[in-house]
């Protein structure tokens, strides 16, 4: 048994302690936000927060995990209230939006540690999250404006 | 936890009984689709009919779209523009899904027929069946209201979801009409009289907040990837990795002997692998391995193919040769040609790289004589042939649920992987999810083809280009040619335009815009050489010595204007300049670039693109769309590429398989649209990105004074370029 909080929730799971993060809240706890992207940590899709660090689900073993504190976008908040996901629709960000949980997450990350991050730190902090689709200039259009609406 | 199957419950019998109110269903006849009144009308008709649009007694309206979503927005434009046709207050629009079912809910005629949204076709092709459909609409509500008041129905007038009488004050809203409503046994015509102008709408041109965007924020959009289904089994496949390889043998028993691992299944390319999960597939395809009957493929080689064979092809006068556009006669125009320009460029293979790996789901029944598939896919009707054709079942043994896409490029449009699970399914017994690891999905990938090109200008007395011909060479047939074609926008009097085929079995499909990337960057490079050569400003000789059309012209004049071309930019910076048209669109660019000389690497600052896209349906998304190809136009240009190496790709991540990443973006990307003579849309999907390597390369010349002549622009190549 593998017991972990996730979304404030007590969580223990029969798996594998080798399975990837990623897919023990995919396929096990049936969380469907969290994304494969490549499952190599190359993407960014997969990024979860781990006692408030932004981290990669499909690079960390589940028995890593054990005892920590997960955040995914589905707990970021209970009704796509935090000011990211606001900024993101009035920005319109999402094309394809499969990286999309990824890049709210990890913008989050930046937020909850720097409220009004210059757009260096914005582009220095966000680089590793692929957006396929592009967006990229939307996405740091609503991280500004997320951190100026708070 | 999450709900996995919101959608995909709604069956289409489900739909029409669930709605109360009123439902409009297509019926369709020996020429397309016929709008009729109601379900019932229909089935007394004996026709083939589901509902597609309902309205119900409070007032909410619920369309299927036909639109599939990976991005564009077309999920919500489409059904926007009966929408706004019918006079709907959107703000009480619902939408679902339109089952896949191409007689009902597709465009085009006969064999024609289809829901494929590729090609940038969706708000296009929609256009006329959706506006007609909703005034239609109209008609019957307005006739509904004139009967029960007693008044002529010239009389009246509607504002969004309601009739109004303005000389006696009443009003009904569209719900209490259609509990009401005595529909006609046949719906009412309606002609371009009856179409709102374009002044009076009040959803087209202003721009509605995506339907989709709300689910992909909070992580409720529901992928293919996120489908989960009772007593469901994992399963993943390896395919050959040298392309058309067959699977001989394999180490069955250790790999099914491995935890959680139920079969391995032979397929016509490959090996599946189904089990409990897919962590437990993934780590026992780690141990699979397969002896592959492959020795056939294992000669080719992309690079050394590319560089060696295609200009022999070109040079070989009796190669076979597919003549793609050609007008008066090139021939002549340049025998008498006062001077004669002649260019070689090449592009490499490039790979979608989709953002959700390749996936599907598939269910049979009981009896295994029907099977439901879900898929984000470009093409649901094509899903659905290509899995009933595989299984060897009729249409009618096959339902597929449509869902959101992470990305599609092209390369969603073909049900192959649905297909596959379909047969893993059979097998198994089982609800399968198949799922394409990112190494698979490039090794097993269908790229962009390579090619090389060879254009050839010839100028009269007065320096006008009077013959030009242009041939590509490479594997992929119509993939090579789209873009080749210059006549909408430079009316050169004489052409000749070719391609010449080679084989080499790698897999080949679509990729955003197809062939006009490296068409339009070979033939905008080349008249870019020819101006300097001639000593003319490049925009004065497109300008001038092109015979450009008017419709050209204005897209340069806009994006020279937005631009600000002809200021000196910074010392360290260059711009240039590109055209292109795509889907019935024009489109010119303007980039701004910078270089790190010791690295290679071009920096590319701002892109400013002027747009003919005729009518702008929603002009936020249309923008975010073209910006999505501008990105991606040059993530390829700068980064990608794939090569082939003894019959197998080379690459197998976004490792060495580099796409853009945030601090690539350029700082700012302007793109504005200009007054167009179009009355209906063109397409926006694909303007993006033809334009931006051409733009670059005259950039980097401005800058430099060297040329690039291959796609993509790598750092090593751009090094290579500036030693030289
Ligand atoms: S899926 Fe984890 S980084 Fe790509
Ligand atoms: S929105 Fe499609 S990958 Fe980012």
């Amino acid at each position: 048994m593998v017991q972990f909080t996730l979304n404030g929730n007590p969580v223990s799971l029969d798996v594998d302690e080798e399975t990837p993060l990623l897919w023990a809240i995919r396929d096990h706890v049936d969380l469907n936000g969290t994304k494969y992207g490549c499952g190599a940590g190359l993407c960014g899709a997969c990024t979860v927060h781990i006692n408030g660090r932004a981290m990669r689900s499909c690079s960390i073993k589940v028995g890593d995990v054990v005892n920590t504190s997960i955040t995914t976008i589905e707990g970021l908040s209970p009704d796509a209230s935090h000011p990211l996901q606001k900024a993101w629709v009035a920005e319109q960000v999402p094309q394809c939006g499969y990286c999309q949980s990824g890049q709210i997450m990890k913008a989050a990350e930046l937020l909850a540690e720097n409220p009004n991050p210059s757009r260096d730190e914005i582009i220095r902090h966000m680089d590793g999250n692929i957006c396929r689709c592009g967006t990229y200039n939307r996405i740091l259009a609503a991280i500004e404006r997320a951190a100026m609406e708070g | 936890m999450a709900t996995n199957m919101k959608l995909s419950e709604l069956t289409r019998r489900d739909f029409i009984k669930g709605s109360a109110g009123l439902s409009f269903a297509v019926a369709v006849s020996g020429t397309g689709g016929l709008l009729l009144s109601s379900p019932a009308n229909a089935q007394r008709a004996g026709s083939n009919i589901s509902a597609w649009l309902s309205i119900a007694s409070d007032d909410t309206i619920t369309i299927l779209t036909p639109g599939a979503e990976m991005g564009q927005g077309s999920m919500t434009s489409v059904p926007l523009m009966w929408a706004e046709e019918m006079d709907a207050d959107w703000s009480r629009v619902k939408l679902d899904w339109a089952p896949a079912d191409k007689s009902i809910y597709g465009y085009g005629s006969g064999r024609r027929r289809s829901m494929a949204i590729v090609g940038s076709r969706a708000v296009r092709s929609y256009f006329n069946i959706m506006r007609t459909a909703g005034a239609q609409v109209r008609k019957v509500l307005l006739d509904t209201a004139a009967s029960e008041w007693g008044v002529p129905v010239s009389e009246l007038k509607t504002e969004p979801s309601v009739v109004i009488h303005p000389s006696t004050n009443r009003k009904m809203t569209y719900g209490e009409l259609a509990s009401i409503a005595q529909v006609p046994e046949s719906m009412p015509e309606v002609s371009e009289a009856d179409f709102k102008k374009p002044v009076q709408y009040r959803l087209i041109g202003k721009s509605q907040p995506r339907y989709d965007i709300p689910a992909k924020v909070d992580g409720t959009a529901q992928f293919a990837m996120d489908v989960k289904l009772p007593g469901m089994v994992y399963a993943s496949t390896v395919h050959s990795p040298v392309q058309g390889g067959l699977p001989l043998d394999w180490n069955k028993t250790e790999v099914e002997g491995m935890k959680g691992i139920k079969q391995t299944i032979k397929l016509p390319d490959g090996i599946a692998i189904v089990g409990d999960s897919f962590y437990n597939v993934m780590s026992a395809r780690k141990k699979l391995n397969v002896d592959w009957d492959n020795a056939q493929a294992r000669r080719f080689n992309s690079e050394e193919t590319l560089d060696n064979d295609y200009a022999m092809v070109h040079a070989d006068p009796s190669a076979a040769s597919t003549t793609v556009f050609e007008k008066g006669d090139a021939d002549a125009a340049f025998a008498n040609a006062n001077k004669v320009y002649r260019e070689e460029f090449k592009s490499d293979y490039a790979y979608h790289a989709q953002m959700e790996p390749l996936n599907a789901i598939a269910r049979f029944n009981e009896a295994g004589d029907h099977v439901e598939i879900w898929d984000g896919t470009q093409s649901p009707d094509r899903t659905r042939s290509n899995v009933a054709e595989t299984l060897g079942f009729s249409e009618d043994q096959v339902a597929v649920n449509q869902c959101y896409m992470g990305g599609g490029f092209g390369r969603r449009s073909l049900g192959d992987y649905a297909a596959e699970v379909a047969l893993i399914a059979r097998e198994a017994k089982k609800p399968v999810k198949l799922i394409w690891t990112r190494e698979e999905d490039i090794a097993h990938g269908m790229f962009r083809p390579q090619n090389f090109q060879c254009l050839e200008a010839a100028l009269d007395d007065n320096g006008n280009v009077a013959g030009w011909r242009h041939c590509v060479v490479g594997d992929g047939g119509s993939l090579l040619s789209g873009g080749m074609s210059i006549d909408l926008y430079y009316k050169v009097p004489n052409q000749f335009i070719d391609r010449r085929g080679a084989s080499h079995n790698v897999r080949l499909k679509h990729w955003r815009a197809v062939a006009h990337p490296f068409n339009i960057f070979a033939i905008e490079e080349f008249i870019d050489r020819m101006a300097v050569a001639e000593g003319i400003d490049p925009i004065a000789f497109r300008m001038n010595n092109m015979n450009i059309t008017p419709r050209g012209r204005r897209v340069f004049e806009k994006v020279i204007d937005m631009s600000g071309w002809g200021r000196a930019p910074a010392s360290d910076r260059a711009l240039g300049i590109s055209i292109t048209e795509r889907s019935g669109s024009l489109g010119a660019a303007v980039v701004e670039i910078s270089l790190n000389e010791s690295l290679g690497k071009i920096n590319v600052h701002k892109v400013w693109m002027a747009v003919d896209g005729g009518l702008i349906v929603q002009p936020d998304a249309a923008r975010a769309n073209i910006e999505s190809g501008i990105i991606y136009g040059l993530s390829s240009i700068l980064h990608e590429r794939v090569t082939v190496k003894e019959g197998a790709v080379e690459q197998s991540n976004y490792h060495d398989y580099q796409v853009m990443r945030m601090s690539d973006a350029p700082e700012e990307i302007h793109v504005e649209f200009v007054d167009s003579d179009e009355k209906e849309p063109t397409g926006l999907g694909e303007i993006g990105n033809p334009p931006i390597a051409s733009a670059i390369a005259n950039a980097f010349f401005n800058l430099t004074g060297k040329r690039l002549s291959h796609m993509p622009f790598t750092q090593d190549r751009v090094k290579n370029v500036l030693s030289a």
